[in-house]
């Protein structure tokens, strides 16, 4: 062939210049645990629906959330959202508003009246499930999409169990908590209410059931010996917060004092508060001590409720109290100080937690209870063969989330014991620190607050006190996500490889090396944003 | 802002893409079709920010003048270590004389495609001439002042990395004060290269008011695409320098080479911003201000400034020089800038 003067060769490309051999460590994707992931009682993919909602599929981001949790719009206003504190965003400005963003999509499948999926095949087995509580109806849900006949059988008139029972409306208004109910219901499952099992054994043998699952709640609730008059009236929390939901609201008189700490103290001061009532909480130890939540005394105060820290009742009469003063010693426990003060008060609701009611469980062999709550093992059943636990009345927090975590979680292992194998979780992947990520990709974006009910109404009416976001701040919300450890195809790997040794394989299928041509300098790790790459020694 | 304004999505324009963006509104170099201009299989060490910053500009050129593009190229790492003969991973017509007359050969193609274009012959076939900091600062300076002054239709872009790295690190006149190159050793009263006068070509260009001139890092993706696009729509000469980390005559990690970049542009060591015949146009701001040494200290060319006794007064002079970039440039941090 006629070549220019002085060139004997053809021009080739230097795509024949295998430059991977170059390389000592190659970079490799992988998917690391979100830290929001890792910690949701629920086993929620949060950083997975997110994803979707990113892009304004609700739709499908809400079927990707209910693969775990079947009540979002519930999740979304009662949850206390543990997975923000872990939230990687929280180093760079503020963490996500992911129970805002879930709320959101919850209310949104209310309002478009999206179902559940069906179960694909009928197993032909039996659960029993005691309890409608969250609990219960998680397990009910997740263990009738594995197809299994599930009833559901409640000593209440409601289903809901303590999220109806114990939480008050202001909170988590009635329509939708029967609004998420309904669609387990719609999913074929038997629910029986005002039916309490008595005994556990012959209600299975009766019914024929396979398998039980057993959420019956903590809804006794503690008493204290206070010294007091035969005049005074002394009530429970879990009575009064349970009597707001029948005819005859409860009546405590214009000042009541409640006597505790937690959660549920608050819940019943702030209601009281909202009957016209002049609530006072007397707790014996310091606000920071207390284990209610700080924004939920935070609001209370907002709302009027007077509290007495550091104090004990000693004595409760006819129309007063006397409280002492207490202090704190070296080692942060209360002391009396001998100090003693009168307080009016024309009830006192003690809010000192609650008790198990085990009496189903008697002559149950196997069974094993401490202080009051029933041993099950990892895999959530208890000591006797097919009866399993979860929620209130087994060792853990006590709180909503935790309660769905455990009916999901036991259903999986009922699933598996129903067909004579043990369930056993897929591997976890190791969690993606804050350290593994590139937190300049990320433009500033602060978290967008919910709106607040005017502090009148939230004095008088049992409105709801915390609003939701609309579509727009949703949106924005969900885009804050920084995607921790999983690929959300930003390009960068593709765009800053100097040797084109990244293959994009179009929207959704993310990427992958060219080994042939990767010469391993590990840019790509260092500025994926969100961790989903890692070096690996090269095999020599 | 020289950038174009994209809403919150995510990620803002931080990334290459962004799948929340619509398709017309992502980078170059996020497009499956890119160039890929200079392709793999190139002889660059691990971690080159010459042939990535290479591989960015001539592919935004690629589409902004619609495949009609030559390159020519000045000797230098650019030229050996893509197209040792008889391979090349050029994917577009390219062409290579000597060190210093780069400028000159593209002056020489844009006149013959303005000839033929009289005569009726060929399209509108762009030209750039593109070069490393030493075959353009120091030997190919003449034919460049020249290419600027006679305002010839060429784009010029200059990838500077500081120093003659591919004949193993010779300091050239864009070689920082107080750096180590293999000419310039950490020895003596004053080690490292001599604090001189400086020779900032962006400022020389300027200086010879033609219509455009940028500079730019491989840090800022956007920013670099959108001034190699508005480059291209301007007849007459351009210029634009980006600054390119190496590895190798920097003493860095390879997987550092954009946070470097990134960095000298945080730390105001390297202004970035766009001029048109002769006056600043705009900058682009700091977004996380820093001091120099922790641009310097990444890299083993500036250790000597640092161990048991730090060259304070040193660090500070390098300091002072960032310092006086950020008020003739305006790089300050601005509220409301991402």
């Amino acid at each position: 062939m006629d070549k220019p003067f002085a060139i004997t060769l053809n021009p080739g490309s230097s795509l024949a210049n295998h430059t991977g051999s170059w390389r000592t460590s190659r970079p490799v994707y992988l998917d690391r645990l979100p830290p929001c992931n890792s910690q949701c009682p629920a086993g929620e993919d949060i950083q997975g629906w997110l994803f979707h909602a990113e892009s304004g599929g609700y739709e499908a981001a809400w079927r990707h959330l209910t693969r775990d949790n079947p009540f979002p719009a519930i999740m979304g206003r009662v949850c206390y959202h543990s997975c923000e504190a872990a939230c990687n965003r929280g180093k760079i400005d503020e963490a996500v508003g992911i129970n805002s963003v879930e709320r959101f999509l919850g209310d949104e499948a209310v309002k478009q009246g999206w179902k559940l999926a069906p179960p694909e095949r009928e197993s032909g087995k039996k659960v029993l499930i005691v309890g409608a509580g969250p609990s219960g109806m998680s397990a009910a849900y997740h263990l009738r999409k594995l197809g299994h006949a599930v009833t559901v059988m409640d000593a209440g008139p409601y289903m809901g169990g303590m999220m109806r029972f114990g939480i008050p409306k202001y909170r988590l208004p009635r329509e939708v908590l029967d609004a998420e109910m309904q669609r387990i219901v719609d999913l074929g499952v038997t629910v029986k209410l005002n039916s309490k099992v008595d005994n556990i054994l012959d209600e299975m043998k009766q019914g024929g059931f396979d398998a039980a699952f057993l959420a019956v709640g903590a809804h006794i609730g503690k008493r204290a010996m206070i010294p007091s008059g035969d005049a005074a009236r002394i009530v429970d929390a879990i009575s009064v917060l349970r009597s707001m939901e029948g005819e005859d609201k409860p009546l405590l008189g214009r000042r009541v004092v409640v006597y505790g700490g937690g959660n549920t103290a608050i819940d019943v001061a702030r209601t009281v508060k909202r009957m016209g009532a002049e609530p006072i909480i007397v707790y014996r130890r310091t606000r920071d001590k207390a284990p209610a939540h700080d924004f939920e005394i935070e609001e209370a105060l907002q709302e009027g409720v007077m509290v007495k820290w550091l104090s004990t009742i000693k004595q409760a009469g006819d129309k007063e109290i006397t409280i002492e003063k207490m202090a704190l010693d070296d080692k942060g426990f209360p002391q009396p100080t001998g100090e003693f003060e009168t307080l009016e008060a024309d009830s006192v609701v003690l809010a000192l937690g609650q008790d198990v009611d085990l009496g189903l469980l008697n002559g149950v062999p196997g069974l094993e209870v401490t202080d009051g709550v029933v041993k099950v093992a990892p895999n959530m059943m208890t000591g006797h063969a097919g009866i399993f636990a979860g929620g209130d009345m087994v060792p853990a927090e006590r709180n909503v989330t935790v309660a769905v975590g455990h009916g999901k979680k036991a259903a999986k292992n009922i699933d598996a014991w129903l067909s004579g194998q043990t369930y056993a979780p897929p591997p976890k992947h190791e969690v993606a620190q804050f350290e593994k990520l590139n937190p300049w990709y990320y433009a500033d974006a602060p978290k967008t607050v919910r709106p607040m009910l005017d502090i009148i109404r939230r004095q008088s009416t049992f409105e709801e006190v915390q609003g939701g976001l609309d579509e727009t701040t949703a949106l924005f919300e969900a885009r804050r996500c920084l995607s921790c450890g999983n690929c959300f195809e930003c390009d960068n790997c593709y765009g800053v490889c100097p040797d084109n040794a990244v293959i994009k394989l179009g929207p959704g299928k993310r990427f992958q090396f060219n080994y042939d041509y990767c010469k391993g300098c590990g840019m790509c790790v260092a500025e994926c944003p969100c961790g989903a790459i890692k070096m690996e020694a090269e095999e020599i | 802002m020289s950038l174009q304004t994209v809403k919150f999505y995510q990620t803002g324009t931080f990334t290459v893409g962004n799948r929340l963006l619509a398709p017309e509104e992502r980078s170059v170099q996020a497009n499956m079709q890119r160039t890929n201009s200079l392709n793999s299989g190139h002889r660059a060490c691990q971690g080159c920010g010459e042939a990535l910053g290479a591989r960015y500009a001539i592919d935004a050129a690629m589409i902004a003048s619609k495949g009609q593009l030559i390159a020519a190229n000045a000797t230098g790492c650019l030229e050996v270590f893509s197209t040792p003969y008889p391979e090349t991973s050029w994917q577009i017509p390219w062409i290579h004389s000597l060190f210093g007359n780069a400028a000159a050969v593209a002056t020489g193609i844009a006149a013959a495609i303005k000839v033929k274009r009289q005569k009726g012959q060929g399209g509108d076939v762009r030209v750039v001439a593109q070069g490393g900091d030493g075959g353009t600062t120091d030997i190919g300076f003449g034919c460049l002042s020249g290419m600027f002054e006679r305002n010839d239709d060429v784009l010029y872009i200059c990838y500077d990395n500081g120093g003659y790295m591919n004949t193993g690190v010779q300091r050239s006149s864009a070689t920082p004060s107080a750096a180590r190159t293999a000419t310039t050793m950490p020895l003596g009263p004053e080690p490292g290269n001599p604090f001189g006068q400086g020779k900032f070509v962006p400022a020389i260009a300027m200086a010879h008011e033609i219509p455009y001139v940028a500079t730019a890092t491989v840090a800022d993706l956007r920013d670099l695409e959108y001034k190699v696009t508005k480059a291209m729509g301007i007849r007459g000469a351009r210029y634009i320098q980006i600054l390119v980390p190496c590895p190798l005559g920097w003493g860095a990690a390879s997987q550092d080479t954009i946070l470097l970049a990134r960095l000298a542009k945080e730390t105001g060591i390297f202004p970035v911003f766009e001029a048109e015949f002769g006056e600043v146009k705009s900058a682009l701001p700091i977004r996380r201000p820093q001091p120099v040494e922790e641009y310097l200290k990444l890299q083993k060319r500036f250790a000597h400034l640092f161990g048991k006794n730090p060259a304070v007064a040193t660090i500070a002079r390098i300091q002072a020089q960032a310092d006086k970039n950020i008020r003739r440039y305006g790089l300050q941090a601005r509220k409301g800038d991402h």
